[in-house]
């Protein structure tokens, strides 16, 4: 496929924002537009367990964090300016009394669709789709999914799927079309619906399911992190359980592009990033998957991995990284990337270490540590 | 944290809300009214959390849960006694506390 480069240019900006969820609670990073000096502010909601914090673009001040603690149930957080004052949801994300299913927590939260203002997404753990037309103030169960015929076959039971629990993740709006989505699930596999979800197909062609005897199945596949391409809603990357993949629609195939990465490293990871204007470009953090699954860079030396060809080549990026002994974790939400030119490439450690780009993954620098164990990083521009 | 008959025919509980809680009442120690319907129908702990709910919008869902079921790591005492069931009937002289109970690190 010849490389895209979409003509759109960055917003203008005056600054660029890291909202970084963690298990302790919210910190912002923040930035002038050249990111040389980063000012930690935070913590906000200290002690909560947050999973995801994100800036809905269409207005550029409203968040969302999912939030829980140790001792309380799941819930919702929104601020309508910018950070500076929340309020609870009234109706956070929870399944219908007598459906037998209890929401754990919200795992991921995605603006919904440039037409529909106010309209944002939630999945949960255990798998629930839900969603909100009065910017998360109150949500309602996407029956089309939480209630398919299909939803106990695609996703096992609430016990099984990643060890802190199944979870629904990767909600992507097609910016073309707000009624055609995907989600992934792990366990579950990414799923399509063109009807503004309510159905949805199984879409894993092509995947392997190691952890399935024979050959792959339809569904049950534990995709990790799925992403639009930039510029290309027809295109999708996905760091999967067993693979790095991209599918090309209208093609329903998913093509195995880790089989590219070097075998030393292999092609285990939990998140994938995008370049915003580039729809070949990405990036992967590898993740030792022999033995017992350390989960940890390989060999202690950590490094992310670029293609700038969708996926046929990789490319080593560690510049500015320890060389030895630096076992991190990066989990599926926490690598973003901002809108400049050049792009800024950011992730942060379940040891509490936030790392930065801000010349496409060329050199790195620690932007903060001591933080707690890191759940997600958006980048807010 | 006693309860009494009012005049209009509802009980007034206290309730003591562990730390976790106060974002939402603010102090350590509230009291809610519940009306008794009928004296066959005495006044439940469910009903005294939909009370709690009502004057601090949000608190049910943080303890129980969309099945009617206590979350893990809550737990109810009602006079004293540890309380699983939510239909449990409140007499006349109930109080409740709230309690937040070990959950790790």
């Amino acid at each position: 496929m010849p490389r895209t480069r979409a003509a759109a240019r960055p917003a203008p900006a005056r600054r660029v924002r890291l909202l970084i969820a963690t298990r302790k609670g919210l910190w912002t990073l923040t930035s002038d537009v050249a990111r040389n000096g980063w000012k930690l502010a935070g913590p906000q909601f200290l002690g909560h367990i947050l999973h995801h914090a994100v800036c809905d673009p269409r207005d550029g001040k409203t968040l969302l964090v999912a939030a829980r603690t140790g001792h309380l149930g799941p819930t919702v957080f929104r601020s309508l300016d910018s950070g500076k004052t929340w309020k609870e949801a009234t109706r956070p994300p929870a399944f219908g009394e007598g459906s037998g299913r209890v929401v754990d927590h919200t795992f991921w939260l995605t603006p919904g669709h440039p037409s529909e203002p106010g309209v944002w997404y939630a999945g949960t753990s255990p798998q629930g789709l839900f969603r909100s037309a009065d910017a998360g103030a109150t949500w309602e169960g996407v029956a089309g999914f939480n209630a398919h015929p299909q939803r106990k076959a695609w996703c096992g039971g609430d016990q099984d799927g990643t060890p802190d629990g199944p979870k629904m993740h990767s909600i992507l709006i097609d910016p073309r079309d707000r009624a055609h989505m995907y989600i992934g699930m792990s366990g579950g596999g990414v799923f399509e619906s063109v009807d503004a979800g309510a159905d949805w197909r199984p879409l894993n062609k092509g995947v392997r399911a190691d952890f399935f005897p024979g050959p792959p199945p339809e569904y049950g596949h534990d995709p990790h992190c799925v992403r639009f391409a930039g510029g290309n809603p027809d295109r999708l990357y996905q760091q999967n359980h067993c693979g790095i993949y991209r599918l090309d629609r209208p093609s329903d195939a998913w093509q195995d592009i880790g089989a590219a990465m070097p075998k030393a490293v292999g092609d285990v990871g939990f998140p994938v990033a995008v370049h915003p204007r580039d729809a070949d470009t990405l990036w992967v953090l590898p993740m030792d998957g022999t033995s017992v699954w350390p989960r940890t860079a390989p060999g202690g030396r950590p490094a992310v991995y670029r293609s700038r060809d969708g996926g046929k080549t990789w490319k080593r990026q560690d510049q500015g990284f320890p060389k030895s002994q630096a076992w991190w974790t990066v989990k599926r939400q926490a690598m973003s990337t901002d809108m400049r030119d050049p792009m800024g490439l950011y992730f942060g450690t379940t040891s509490g270490e936030v790392w930065g780009s801000r010349d496409e993954g060329r050199s790195f620098r620690c932007l903060a540590r001591h933080l707690p164990h890191i759940h997600a990083i958006e980048a807010w521009c | 944290m006693t309860a009494r008959a009012s005049r209009e025919a509802a009980i007034v509980v206290r309730v003591q809300i562990p730390s976790p809680l106060l974002s939402y009442t603010g102090q350590a120690e509230v009291a809610v009214a519940i009306p008794v319907l009928a004296p066959e129908l005495p006044p439940t702990v469910s009903s005294v959390l939909a009370a709690l709910d009502g004057a601090y919008p949000g608190i049910r869902f943080r303890i129980v849960d969309e099945q009617r079921q206590l979350r893990p790591h809550i737990k109810l005492f009602v006079g004293g006694q540890l309380i699983r069931d939510l239909s449990t009937p409140l007499t006349s002289d109930s109080e409740m506390m709230i309690v937040a109970a070990l959950s790790g690190g």
